[in-house]
C-alpha cells in the first residue's frame, strides 16, 4: 500500500491539469509577447488563467503577478515593496515560525540595512496580537505574517492583523505568505487588508515551477528580475504559459465542492489524531481543534530521530516529512518548533504528515497500524 | 595544434623484466581513458616511449585531463612531430611553434636536445648551442636560463623529430591491475575515497564494500557512496561494489553488548564481512581510511582491536595523515563535495557519547561472546543479501 502523506511538500497533480499544459506545450505553444496570433492564443491562456484565479480571491484580474514559485512570490514581496517603500521607513515585522523563503529574506534585508523585529508565538504557533500593536510603529513599511504554518498547520488571526495594522499604520503593507492556505481557507485579500498575497501551484495539484503573487491595486513595487519588462515590467521573462494555465486551472478546481472538501479533511484530520493519541509515546504538536490548517498534523515520537522514524514509514510505502520538507536534507533544527517551545527529545524527533482531500480513513488506519507496530521497536534501539 | 602526445612515465621503467607488462597497462588504461573524449586516438609504443597520435579533429583540453588522471603518467607532453629534412628546416619548425605557442612573451628557455638516431650530423650540445642562438635571435624577450628555465625547448631526434615544450603533470603511481586488486571498506566520508584512490595509484584495482543500516541510513546515503565509487572509479577503472544490509547485526550488537564498545564490535564485524568479499574475490588486502587518533575507534588500541579479526593485510594510507591533509586530496580527486553531503552513515547512528578509547581486546572479545547465540547466522544472512552493484566511472 502506498500511502502519500507529504503533501504540503508537493502534491500529485490533476488530470484536468496536466491536459491543459499538454495542450499549451503542444498545440499552443506560441510565446504570449509574438505579435503573430500563434502569440494572441499562448496570451489567452494567461487571461484565463488570471480570470481563474481572480474568482477564488475576488480581485482584479490586474492585481496578479505570475512567478516561478511560492519562494520568488514572496520574495518579490518583501524585497521589492521593502525597495520601493524603503524612503518612508526602514522597519518590518515579521514571525520567527515563518517558511525559509521569508525568513531568509528578511535576514538578507537585515544585511542591507533594515531592522526586522520577529514575533513570538506561543505553543500552538500563533503571534499575540498585543505584541503585534506595539512593534508597529510610523516607519514599519511592511508586515508579513504566514497564514498557515507549514510545520505545524498554525492559522494565523490574518484578518484581525490585518485590521490591527491598518489602524495603528495606514501605511504599513502587510504581505502574507498563503502557500499552505490557499485552497484550505477562502482569502479575500480586499476584506482582510492585506496587499501581497503569494501562492505556490504544486501544494494545490498544480504544477511545480509556478506561482503567484497578488499584489493590490496601487501597491508600489520594484521588480527583482529585469528583462524584457514583461508583467508590466514587474516580472520580466517570457510567461511560463504551461505552467500559468495549469496553476490556473488547480486554483479553479481546489475551490470546487470546496466546503465539503474541507469537511472530509477536518473529519479524517480529527479521526488521524484520535488514533495517533492511542498509540503510546507519540504526541501531537499544535492545536487539535479545526482552528487548525486540516491537512497538516505535527508528530512527536520523542527518542526516535524523525529521519529514521521517515525512512522506517518508507519501507512501509508510507510518505511524510521530518521537520518542514521544503529545508532540504539538512538536519537543522526547525526554527518553528523551536519557537512553540518543543523540548530538545520532541524536536530532534518530529515528523509532519499532511494530507490532501484525496487521502482515506483506510490509508489513515494503516498508517496508524504501522506506528504501532514500529514505535515500540525503534524506541528500543535510541542514542545512549 | 598539436596531434601527437608523448607519455612519460616514471617508476615503470625501472621494473625490468616486467617492464612490458606495465607498459601495455598503461597504454590499455589510457585507451580506456580516452574512449570518452570526442575524437580517434592511436596509442604505440617505440623504444621505451609510449604516444598517442589524434586521428583529424579532437577535444584537446578533454583528452588531457583524461591522459593526466591515468595511474602510472607522470607527464603528458604535447608535442610536434616533424620529418627530418635538414637542420635548417628544423630551426624553422622549432621558431615558429615557439611563436604559435607563446607569442611575443618574456620567459627564460634552455634547449635540451637528444639523438637516439646517433648518424645526425650535430651532436646534441651542438644543437643546444646553435638552437638557443637562433632563439635568441628570434624572440627578442627571451632568455637563457640553464637551471631554472620557464621551459625547456625539447628536441628528440628519432626516426621523425619531436618539438616539445610542455609538460603537464599526471598523476604518477604505477598502472592500475598491474599490482593486484583490494577491498576498500567504504563509507560516505571524506577519507574512504581518498585512501582508495591512494592505493589505487600504486597499480591496485578496487573493490568495495558499503555497509547500509535501513531505516537508519537513507536511500539517498546509498546513492551518495555510489557517486563517491563513481567518482574513484575515474582513477582505479569500474569498481565493484558489495552493499551489505547491516541493520540486524548493529541492532543485535547495541542490544547485547555494553554501548560503550558498540562501535569497536561493529567494526569488527564490518571488517569481518569485507574479508569474507575480499578472499571470495581475489582481493590481497583491505583498504581503510583510517588514521590515527582521529576518532575514538582510531586510536591506536582501536585499531589494534578491530585490526585483529582480519587475517589479510589492512591497508591504511591516511594513517599519518592530519585531516586537512586528507580534505585537500579529496578536493583534488574531486569526492569532496559529495563526500560532504549530510547524510547520516552507519558508524554514527547509535554512537556511544563517550566511547572506549583504549579497548582491551580481551574485554572486547569477552563482550562478544555475549553475541554467540545468533551472531554467526545473522553475518551469513548479511552476506547472502548483500547488493553487488558495478560502478563506472561517471
Amino acid at each position: 500500500m502506498q500511502v502519500y502523506l507529504d503533501n504540503s511538500a508537493t502534491t500529485k497533480v490533476s488530470p484536468g491539469v496536466v491536459e491543459i499544459m499538454t495542450k499549451a506545450m503542444t498545440e499552443d505553444y506560441g510565446n504570449p509577447s509574438s505579435l503573430h496570433n500563434m502569440g494572441l492564443y499562448a496570451e489567452n491562456y494567461i487571461k484565463k488563467a488570471k480570470e481563474q484565479i481572480a474568482k477564488t480571491l475576488h480581485c482584479e484580474e490586474k492585481e496578479l503577478l505570475f512567478t516561478s514559485c511560492g519562494t520568488e512570490s514572496d520574495n518579490l514581496a518583501i524585497i521589492g515593496s521593502a525597495m520601493a517603500y524603503q524612503r518612508s521607513g526602514k522597519h518590518i515585522i515579521t514571525t520567527k515560525i515563518e517558511h525559509p523563503a521569508v525568513g531568509s529574506t528578511m535576514k538578507y534585508l537585515e544585511e542591507l540595512g533594515f531592522e526586522v523585529t520577529y514575533l513570538d508565538v506561543d505553543q500552538d504557533g500563533i503571534i499575540d496580537l498585543k505584541q503585534l500593536e506595539d512593534a508597529i510603529r510610523e516607519d514599519t513599511i511592511l508586515v508579513s505574517v504566514m497564514y498557515v504554518n507549514n510545520e505545524i498547520g498554525a492559522v494565523e488571526p490574518i484578518a484581525k492583523i490585518g485590521a490591527l495594522i491598518k489602524e495603528k499604520n495606514p501605511a504599513t503593507l502587510f504581505h502574507v505568505d498563503a502557500i499552505q492556505a490557499y485552497g484550505k481557507f477562502r482569502i479575500y485579500p480586499k476584506q482582510d487588508k492585506i496587499d501581497l498575497l503569494a501562492v505556490s501551484g504544486h501544494k494545490i495539484h498544480g504544477p511545480k515551477g509556478v506561482g503567484f503573487l497578488y499584489v493590490k491595486d496601487k501597491t508600489k513595487l520594484k521588480p527583482i528580475i529585469h528583462g524584457g519588462g514583461h508583467q508590466r515590467g514587474l516580472r520580466s521573462g517570457t510567461e511560463n504559459v504551461p505552467g500559468v494555465a495549469g496553476l490556473g486551472q488547480a486554483c479553479e478546481d481546489i475551490y470546487k465542492n470546496f466546503d465539503e472538501n474541507i469537511q472530509k479533511m477536518y473529519d479524517l484530520r480529527d479521526y488521524f489524531i484520535g488514533r495517533l493519541q492511542e498509540i503510546e509515546g507519540v504526541s501531537v504538536n499544535g492545536k487539535t481543534t479545526h482552528e487548525n490548517a486540516p491537512h497538516i498534523i505535527s508528530v512527536s515520537v520523542p527518542g526516535v530521530r524523525s529521519e529514521v522514524l521517515l525512512h522506517t514509514l518508507e519501507e512501509k510505502g508510507i510518505y511524510v516529512s521530518a521537520g518542514s520538507a521544503c529545508s532540504s536534507n539538512k538536519p537543522a533544527i526547525s526554527a518553528t518548533l523551536k519557537a512553540i517551545g518543543l523540548s530538545k527529545d520532541k524536536l530532534e524527533s518530529t515528523v509532519r504528515i499532511s494530507m490532501c482531500e484525496n487521502n482515506t480513513k483506510e490509508e489513515v488506519d494503516y498508517t496508524c497500524d504501522v506506528l504501532k507496530e514500529v514505535i515500540p521497536v525503534l524506541t528500543r534501539f535510541v542514542r545512549r | 595544434m598539436y596531434q601527437s602526445f608523448l607519455i612519460k612515465y616514471g617508476e615503470i621503467a625501472i621494473k625490468g623484466k616486467n617492464r612490458h607488462l606495465f607498459e601495455d597497462a598503461l597504454c590499455k588504461h589510457i585507451a580506456h581513458a580516452l574512449k570518452p573524449v570526442d575524437g580517434e586516438f592511436e596509442i604505440w609504443k617505440e623504444q621505451g616511449r609510449i604516444y598517442v597520435d589524434a586521428k583529424g579533429d579532437y577535444d584537446y583540453e578533454h583528452a588531457i585531463a583524461a591522459m593526466t588522471k591515468v595511474f602510472g603518467v607522470v607527464g603528458v607532453c604535447p608535442l610536434v612531430q616533424v620529418e627530418d629534412e635538414g637542420y635548417e628546416k628544423l630551426v624553422e619548425e622549432v621558431i615558429s611553434h615557439l611563436k604559435e605557442v607563446y607569442g611575443e612573451k618574456e620567459m627564460t628557455f634552455k634547449v635540451v636536445s637528444r639523438r637516439a638516431r646517433k648518424n645526425y650530423p650535430m651532436n646534441s650540445n651542438e644543437i643546444n648551442m646553435d638552437m638557443g642562438e637562433k632563439i635568441l635571435d628570434a624572440f627578442p624577450n627571451m632568455k637563457v636560463d640553464v637551471h631554472h628555465p620557464d621551459i625547456y625547448v625539447n628536441i628528440e631526434i628519432r626516426q621523425k623529430i619531436n618539438i616539445y615544450t610542455e609538460n603537464i603533470p599526471g598523476p604518477g603511481g604505477m598502472p592500475v591491475g598491474s599490482n593486484g586488486k583490494a577491498m576498500l571498506l567504504l563509507s560516505g566520508g571524506i577519507d574512504s575515497p581518498v585512501a582508495g584512490y591512494m592505493i589505487a595509484k600504486r597499480g591496485v584495482s578496487l573493490e568495495a564494500t558499503y555497509f547500509h543500516a535501513p531505516p537508519y541510513t537513507s536511500e539517498r546515503a546509498k546513492q551518495k557512496v555510489i557517486d563517491l565509487a563513481a567518482i574513484v572509479a575515474r582513477y582505479s577503472g569500474p569498481i565493484k561494489l558489495n552493499v551489505v544490509n547491516f541493520t540486524d547485526i548493529q541492532l543485535y550488537i547495541y542490544e547485547k553488548c555494553p554501548h560503550d564498545e558498540l562501535t569497536i564490535i561493529m567494526r569488527r564485524y564490518m571488517m569481518k564481512i569485507a574479508e569474507h568479499f575480499a578472499k571470495e574475490n581475489n582481493c590481497l588486502g583491505l583498504i581503510t581510511g583510517e588514521s590515527i587518533g582521529q576518532v575514538a575507534s582510531q586510536t591506536m588500541q582501536s585499531l589494534a582491536a578491530t585490526n585483529d579479526v582480519c587475517t589479510l593485510p589492512v591497508y591504511r594510507p591516511l594513517i599519518g595523515f592530519d585531516k586537512q591533509e586528507i580534505v585537500d586530496v579529496s578536493e583534488k580527486i574531486d569526492t569532496y563535495e559529495t563526500s560532504i553531503l549530510p547524510y547520516e552513515d552507519c558508524c554514527t547512528i547509535f554512537v556511544a557519547k563517550h566511547p572506549v578509547t583504549k579497548p582491551n581486546l580481551n574485554i572486547i572479545k569477552r563482550s562478544e561472546t555475549n553475541l554467540a547465540e545468533k551472531i554467526d547466522e545473522m553475518v551469513e544472512t548479511a552476506i547472502n543479501t548483500t547488493e553487488t552493484i558495478m560502478v563506472e566511472a561517471k
